[in-house]
């Protein structure tokens, strides 16, 4: 595919510069060096005109290939509840806008090589009709008005941050540049929390308080979120510095994270992450991504450097607001596992409590 | 009464005429609204240069993450040790790159150039209503461009936080070196130049309400003029919200307070700011950082307006609808500001009257796009550099435009918020559109700043090339940021999961350094005209508006005799009178200072 559109390009600019050297023989030609030489004649608006066709078909093209070509840059199938809806109504907006897309350039660009001057041609005095602006207001009005339906139904859906299903409750918690993550222990509270309570010595890196009992078996782990399949996980986030936003692309979910407030999102995971990794798309993906790796690794090697590790898909969330040098590389997996697993991991960890009682010793 | 003041004006400004001229009244703080447009148009294009430079800069990194270049040792010096680029430095080109072109290219330069050149010009008006604010405005631009630059050779570096210099990011310099003096040069250069914005502002308005010639009636201003005069208007409404962020920030940052900072632990230690909130100053900019876009955005679409109908040699269509749009864009454009920040932690319910109104705002663009096309319908389109640009500037506001529709929907901006899929939306929309837009005006409007032509081949080429090149870099992108990969990433090596987009990274690389060599073709043309162009005759275009009544003699005051009366509209281009033929005879265009001729109707448009 990256052949293809190598190809398209080469051909492009071929086109692009074999019409600048028409363009500029043409400015060669011998023109009467009358003071309108710098206006356009009927030569220039012949030559543009078709230029203007020529552009808008390579432009089609183009579009074509790299929906074509690009097509696994699209993220995979949703791996959360709300992502179906999601996914259905972009590509019902994009279907609607490559639409419109394609309609309105093909006009603008054919009128422009259809109507381009000639000498002793009459252009058309026609300054309003009621009727035709009244057609392409109510047309975007009514197209607009389905999808800003639809949209404020999902996105009220998806903003819905009640505890109504017994959702799990897990802080993500944002620093430069890292994340933490806490659980909210055998209660399903957490406990309160202010930076003010922070304090490295004893292990208390998220500011729990120590005097609240609900926090006591709240548990923190910095390598992975982990998270059942198949039930609401309600995400509240924290920051204890500056603002950063934790997106999830593969379950469709963002949500900034700000110093000095408690945001939230909730979504139900859906696909473990072995599932996940085993879909015919990730199969593909990740071994066209192996590939490239391989090859850079080997050149990397002869280089003498370190090559690099084959990659095994792991769900993500990353930080995608700017929050200094290494904003670049904040991330933390994602685990989606069985209920039965994600228990026997979340037994393996220590309570704040323990952690408490074992700086003390 | 507006008619009074303005016929008072011009006798006092008689006798200004036949004062001699220093070098330092003509050229350097001259309160010529034509030289002061030049002055905002050249400072506006070395800024663009510049900050075209940094894009490219950033490019390059892209393209080869972490590679060491010799490009970036000559260019960046401490920045990139050993030839690699510093993962700070990056942030900061991001930083500067963005503020450069919205406010000093795209503001300044585009609005700052044409509005004063033209206002006067096509309104039928000696100068701005005050000549002496207006090379204030000036100045205090130069000023505030001056210091701005200069935050680039501080010893921590510029300003680094995001042209959205979000707190408490910007607030803190422990959370970024760059925020030190870097940001404290960046906010005095943007305080001053939001004091400039407002004077250029309220002269526009003024001027425009209170100076225009006998005849010239609000319904009778050419498209531009309605352009400009709304823009300044969005601008005296917006900026100073801009400007009382800029203080309450310089004042957490400096005094104490605790306006958008609250629980922050940072380098070992709690900070005593309490109660503040980050979401404050994004609702605080944004009300400006989206009228933003429009201040942008419309002087570019009446310089468009006018361009497409004087070179399809058809009135504009549907001049009211035009105007109501642009109305209807104003006012919309100071109610949409929440679809920056759907997922900023607001209430989702301000979200759902965000994204209401946001997709309202489509439909005045639909209808501006639809009313273009038809311009060209049936016209006898002269392909001049300027047309195209024009036309090119519909196609990429269109491009641009429609993936707004997914990026106002906040249902699908979760997804995409601050992916390239943005970066590829707000470039073409507002960046490409509105620089087309400044091309388009200074290739239809130099002959009138300088009374030369530009060569046309070398514009063809220059149009083509950068033409090809914008969709190259910025069509593709959008792809990129379907795959979500976040904006503002240094490299994003770290993630084997976008390895695979590192050949379409450096595709768009190979197109944005192609365009940047493409505009050139521009530089050399603009400079070379200025001095060794043509001779333009008075009416190159032949174009119906004032300012080609003026004749070829440059004077302060406009018009050597009387100002010339209005009596119809701009656009009476290829109109016909009864027998069929031209109402002018043997000329398919009918200036606005033409009477109407015998058994001629002026239309009710």
């Amino acid at each position: 595919m990256t052949a293809f559109l190598i190809i398209l390009i080469a051909a492009l600019l071929v086109i692009s510069i074999w019409q600048i050297s028409k363009i500029v023989s043409l400015g060669k030609a011998p023109e009467p060096d009358t003071e309108m030489a710098e206006v356009a004649n009927d030569q220039d608006n012949k030559r543009n005109g078709q230029g203007m066709l020529i552009f808008v078909i390579a432009m089609y093209i183009m579009m074509i290939a790299c929906f074509i070509a690009y097509q696994d840059f699209f993220l995979p199938d949703a791996g959360s509840a709300h992502g179906a809806e999601y996914d259905n109504l972009l590509l019902l907006t994009t279907v609607i806008i490559m639409i419109v897309q394609v309609l309105t350039q093909g006009l603008l660009h054919y009128f422009s090589y259809k109507y381009h001057g000639k000498k002793g041609q009459r252009a058309l005095f026609y300054a309003d009709n009621d009727r035709l602006e009244f057609i392409w207001t109510a047309i975007p009005v009514v197209v607009l008005a389905g999808l800003i339906l639809w949209g404020l139904f999902s996105w009220n859906d998806i903003m819905d941050a009640s505890t109504d299903e017994d959702p799990l409750l897990v802080e993500v918690y944002a620093y430069q540049f890292g994340w933490r993550i806490r659980y909210s222990g055998a209660d399903n509270i957490l406990g309160d929390a202010n930076v003010r309570f922070i304090d490295g010595e004893s292990g208390n890196l998220l500011g729990i308080d120590p005097t609240d009992s609900d926090g006591m078996d709240d548990k923190v782990t910095n390598l992975a979120i982990h998270l059942p399949v198949d039930r609401p996980v309600l995400f509240k986030f924290r920051s204890q510095d500056v603002l950063h936003s934790a997106y999830m692309p593969h379950f469709r979910a963002q949500m900034n994270v700000v110093p000095g407030m408690v945001t939230q999102f909730k979504f139900t995971p859906t696909v473990t992450s072995e599932d996940y990794r085993s879909t015919e798309f990730m199969t593909e993906k990740v071994r066209k991504i192996n590939e490239i790796r391989r090859q850079r690794s080997e050149e990397l090697v002869a280089n003498g450097d370190v090559g690099l590790d084959p990659y095994e898909f792991e769900y993500y969330l990353l930080c995608n607001k700017i929050c200094g040098a290494s904003h670049y590389n904040m991330q933390i997996p994602i685990i989606v596992e069985s209920q039965e697993d994600y228990q026997e991991w979340l037994d393996s960890q220590k309570t704040f409590e323990e952690t408490l009682a074992s700086t003390e010793n | 009464m507006g008619q009074a003041i303005a016929v008072a004006d011009h006798g006092h400004d008689e006798h200004h005429h036949h004062h001699k001229e220093t070098f330092v009244t003509k050229y350097i703080f001259s309160q010529d609204h034509k030289m002061i447009a030049k002055q905002y148009l050249i400072t506006g294009l070395i800024m663009g240069a510049i900050g075209i430079l940094m894009s490219i800069l950033m490019r390059m990194q892209l393209a080869n993450p972490g590679e060491p270049s010799v490009v970036f040792s000559a260019l960046l010096g401490k920045w990139a040790p050993e030839g690699v680029m510093d993962p700070s430095i990056y942030l900061a080109l991001v930083t500067i790159h963005g503020t450069i072109m919205v406010f000093f290219v795209l503001t300044a330069g585009l609005s700052g150039t044409f509005s004063n050149f033209l206002i006067p010009l096509q309104i039928g008006a000696r100068d701005m209503a005050s000549g002496f604010l207006n090379m204030v405005s000036y100045w205090l631009f130069f000023v505030s461009s001056v210091i701005m630059l200069s935050s680039l050779f501080v010893e921590m570096g510029p300003a680094a936080a995001g042209w959205t210099i979000y707190p408490p990011l910007s607030a803190l310099p422990e959370a970024m070196p760059n925020s030190g003096m870097g940001m404290t040069l960046w906010l005095v250069s943007m305080a001053i130049f939001i004091a400039s914005s407002l004077l250029g502002s309220l002269n526009y308005v003024v001027t425009v309400i209170n100076l225009r010639t006998k005849g010239m009636s609000m319904t009778r201003l050419p498209l531009t003029i309605w352009a400009f005069f709304v823009t300044a208007i969005i601008g005296i409404v917006s900026f100073p919200v801009l400007l009382s962020a800029a203080l309450m920030l310089i004042m957490d940052r400096s005094f104490g307070t605790s306006f958008f900072l609250s629980d922050i632990y940072l380098k070992g230690e709690v900070l005593a700011n309490q109660g503040g909130s980050p979401v404050l100053f994004e609702h605080l900019f944004w009300f400006l950082g989206h009228p933003e876009v429009y201040i942008v955005l419309l002087p570019a679409l009446g310089i468009t307006s006018e361009i497409i109908a004087t070179n399809s040699r058809k009135p504009i269509f549907g001049y009211r609808a035009m105007v109501a749009s642009i109305l209807a864009i104003a006012f919309l454009s100071t109610i949409v500001w929440g679809h920056h920040m759907f997922v900023s932690g607001m209430n989702p319910f301000l979200g759902s009257v965000f994204t209401f109104t946001t997709l309202l705002i489509a439909i005045p663009s639909a209808v501006k796009a639809f009313n273009y096309i038809t311009t060209l319908w049936k016209g006898n389109l002269q392909m001049n550099p300027a047309m195209l640009f024009s036309i090119g500037l519909v196609s990429t506001f269109i491009t641009g435009g429609l993936t707004g529709i997914i990026l106002g929907d906040s249902t699908l901006d979760i997804n995409v918020h601050d992916t390239y899929f943005v970066v590829a939306h707000f470039h073409l929309v507002m960046g490409i559109s509105a620089l087309y837009g400044l091309f388009a005006g200074v290739y239809h409007w130099f002959p009138k700043m300088f009374n030369r032509m530009m060569n046309k081949n070398l514009g063809y080429v220059h149009f083509w090339l950068t033409a090809i090149g914008a969709y190259g870099v910025f069509f593709p992108m959008h792809f990129v940021g379907m795959a979500g990969l976040p904006r503002r990433y240094y490299e994003n090596t770290n993630f084997p999961y976008f390895d695979d987009l590192l050949d379409t990274n450096k595709l768009i690389t190979y197109f944005a350094i192609a365009t940047a060599f493409a505009q050139l073709f521009f530089v050399y043309n603009f400079v070379k005209s200025i001095f060794y162009g043509k001779k333009a005759p008075a009416n190159p275009w032949k174009s119906n508006t004032l300012e080609w009544t003026t004749g070829d003699k440059h004077i302060h005051g406009n018009w050597d005799g009387p100002i010339p009366h209005v009596y119809r509209w701009a656009y009476d281009y290829s109109k016909l009178n009864d027998n069929d033929e031209y109402v002018i005879p043997g000329q398919d265009y009918a200036p606005q200072h033409i009477p109407l001729q015998d058994g001629e109707e002026e239309l009710n448009h």
